[in-house]
């Protein structure tokens, strides 16, 4: 069996002329930080950078609603009841996606309403993030009973479907947008409790957590800065997957009643006031729903790359 | 296997023992005095307090009560409906069946389309076939379905005028209940349509409860196709001169359904969340409107009975494909 034999000529490290071979070759092989690395894995895929887009745009919105809406979201144009979208027949230009039952502004009121959804995400994931990190690391660094004792709650939550659960949450603390937060908060908080402790299970043996253990590193220390940095990748994506399941399940909780009460402009809450119309106007509708699923595609569209990114056994396959 | 499925039946034991303390917890934290909650806007006399009290059995101590709740559960008693007086599992048997019905016509259709749609997306890898499939599931996974319900009823029912809007059957339609799913008492019945009612009634739910798993499974089967499709028995199978339809028929398919069992039974707990919205949009008599019902009437009692037989039920499928699992792959029954 023969080796091929390198061809000098193409080898960009080897002098054409002199056929040696040149210390300077090329871009010096410094590495690359794991930021710039990791961005350069995630826009490989066209979705995630499409998602990202969609995502920041709006974000966009929700930040600026207050000054780009064309109308108060609340304000009711008396003379302007179920006006359809601007470029149907009836429609008005002063009304691009129409006007819902009482003459507010659809366009307006979706605006606000990212606000709403998006905060939601943010709240959700902060909450649930959190306490599951911090429940999944005393439960896989203690180990034993407590660890037992934690991990069967959390398999007695997931036991209940997840917006059965929240709605009876809600059901005992009473509808409204920041009880339906905390009820969702609850439910999606063993994934990352789980998560948490499966990774410490697999680092906290390694050596460098001895070496840091010897080093005289405290429990405190051991858990949040030698451990937790090394098992938060598929913790990122579990987050950005749970943020647009919260957007989700919010707007359910909404459409139910139990979530954001009129006349806020959350999604969910506009579906369940359009309901009624579904015979007579469409675009009353169609539109908030239309923002739900723009908002959760694109973050899922973001989840899924950083899972192929992030993910070492798909990278590069 | 013995050995395996009596370690998975002692790990569910206090997974259950929870469900109860959550469902015996659940009524105590309503916020406000539970009599008082129970009578609503009529009021109550003091005396008649004490004795409803003593009744239900407020006034003695929270461990005892709960031991009381565990007995009455034991005899099968899951608590009374406020609002009909009936029994909670009687109500709950009355409805069950819808839901059973629409949840197997939908986990049907999600399994059906979802694993050959992922099959066909996995061999044709790269292809436009496994981008649009796989755009389309990622749509699907994204979907508010409450929403999709109402842009279903829309085209289909409002405009096309094809499928009806709400309930299980036409109200010109009467026959005896015999099994409680609708498709097969009006086939027995015999009575001219009404199996061809039933049948209508049913498609716009099922796709919309099977629109979730679906996009899950399809996903959940072209990577697991794609795992498969990489290992070495692969390149046996094909060198050995099978036609492809067999490799992938035969052994790819095989070892490939093994984790989309799993993710089918998963999505149990997914579809009895989703019944919740469908059953509330389509007027759909099963125990996800029931629930909704009951909590905006405050029938707590119902709440609860209703909490812990779906938290058991989905607990009860959970195990048994974990079982199957043991059985279909034996790494995990000797692990």
């Amino acid at each position: 069996m023969t080796l091929p034999t390198p061809d000098p000529a193409s080898d960009p490290a080897v002098d054409p002329a002199s056929g040696t071979i040149k210390l300077d070759a090329g871009p010096a092989m410094q590495p690359v930080s794991p930021l710039v690395e990791n961005w350069h894995y995630f826009t490989r895929s066209r979705g995630a950078v499409l998602g990202l887009g969609v995502f920041m745009a709006m974000v966009a919105i929700a930040v600026l609603a207050p000054w780009i809406a064309p109308h108060d979201p609340a304000v009711q144009y008396r003379d302007a009841l179920l006006v359809p979208p601007a470029w149907t027949e009836n429609g008005r230009a002063a009304f691009l996606l129409g006007t819902d039952a009482v003459g507010r502004d659809i366009l307006s009121r979706m605006m606000h309403g990212a606000r709403f959804s998006l905060l939601i995400g943010l709240v959700v994931v902060t909450i649930a993030l959190a306490s599951g990190i911090l429940v999944g690391l005393i439960a896989g660094y203690v180990g034993g009973k407590t660890d037992a004792l934690i991990m069967r709650v959390m398999d007695i939550i997931l036991a209940f479907p997840s917006l059965l659960l929240a709605l009876v949450l809600v059901a005992i603390l009473g509808p409204g947008l920041f009880n339906a937060m905390l009820a969702i908060s609850l439910v999606l908080q063993p994934h990352f409790a789980r998560l948490t402790r499966g990774a410490v299970l697999a680092e906290k043996n390694r050596e460098y957590v001895t070496a840091a253990s010897v080093a005289g590193a405290g429990h405190l220390r051991l858990m949040l800065v030698t451990i937790l940095p090394n098992c938060l990748a598929p913790l990122i994506v579990q987050a950005t997957l749970s943020f647009s399941s919260a957007i989700l399940d919010a707007a359910a909780l909404g459409f139910l009643g139990m979530g954001a009460q009129p006349p806020i402009p959350e999604w969910g809450t506009m579906l369940a006031e359009a309901r009624e119309f579904i015979s007579s106007a469409w675009w009353v509708v169609t539109m908030p729903g239309l923002a739900i699923l723009a908002t959760v595609l694109s973050i899922n569209l973001i989840g899924d790359g950083l899972r192929d990114t992030l993910d070492p056994k798909l990278k590069r396959s | 296997m013995l050995r395996f499925t009596l370690s998975r039946l002692l790990l569910i034991v206090p997974t259950f023992i929870g469900i109860t303390l959550i469902a015996f917890v659940f009524i105590r934290m309503l916020p406000g005095d539970p009599v008082l909650l129970m009578a609503g806007e009529r009021g109550v006399s003091p005396e008649r307090h004490a004795e409803l009290m003593a009744q239900f059995g407020f006034d003695k101590p929270m461990w005892r009560q709960y031991v009381d709740y565990i007995g009455q559960l034991l005899q099968g008693n899951f608590g009374f409906s406020f609002s009909t007086k009936q029994p909670v599992l009687t109500e709950f048997m009355a409805r069950f069946p819808a839901t059973l019905e629409l949840a197997l016509c939908a986990i049907v259709l999600a399994t059906v389309l979802g694993v050959s749609a992922g099959i066909l997306a996995a061999v044709k890898r790269g292809s436009w076939i496994d981008q649009a499939t796989m755009s389309a599931a990622l749509v699907g996974y994204s979907m508010p379905i409450f929403w999709w319900a109402l842009l279903l009823i829309i085209l289909f029912s409002t405009t096309l005028g094809w499928t009806p809007v709400s309930g299980r059957i036409s109200l010109t339609q009467f026959f005896p209940r015999v099994t409680g799913f609708m498709l097969i008492d009006s086939l027995l019945s015999g009575r001219p349509g009404a199996f061809r009612s039933a049948l209508h009634h049913l498609i716009l739910p099922t796709i919309v409860l099977a629109t979730i798993p679906l996009a899950v499974i399809a996903r959940q089967t072209r990577s697991a196709m794609l795992e498969v499709l990489g290992e070495v028995y692969m390149m046996t199978a094909r060198s050995k001169g099978l036609s492809p339809s067999r490799v992938i028929g035969l052994h790819a398919l095989r070892n490939a359904l093994i984790p989309v069992v799993t993710t089918i039974g998963l999505q149990v707990s997914v579809l009895m969340g989703g019944a919740i919205l469908t059953e509330t949009i389509f007027s759909w008599p099963g125990i996800g409107k029931w629930m909704i019902d009951s909590i905006s009437r405050r029938d707590y009692q119902v709440v609860q009975g209703g909490l812990l037989l779906i938290a058991a039920m989905v607990m009860v499928v959970n195990l048994t494909v974990d079982l199957l699992y043991g059985l279909v792959n034996p790494r995990v029954r000797h692990k």
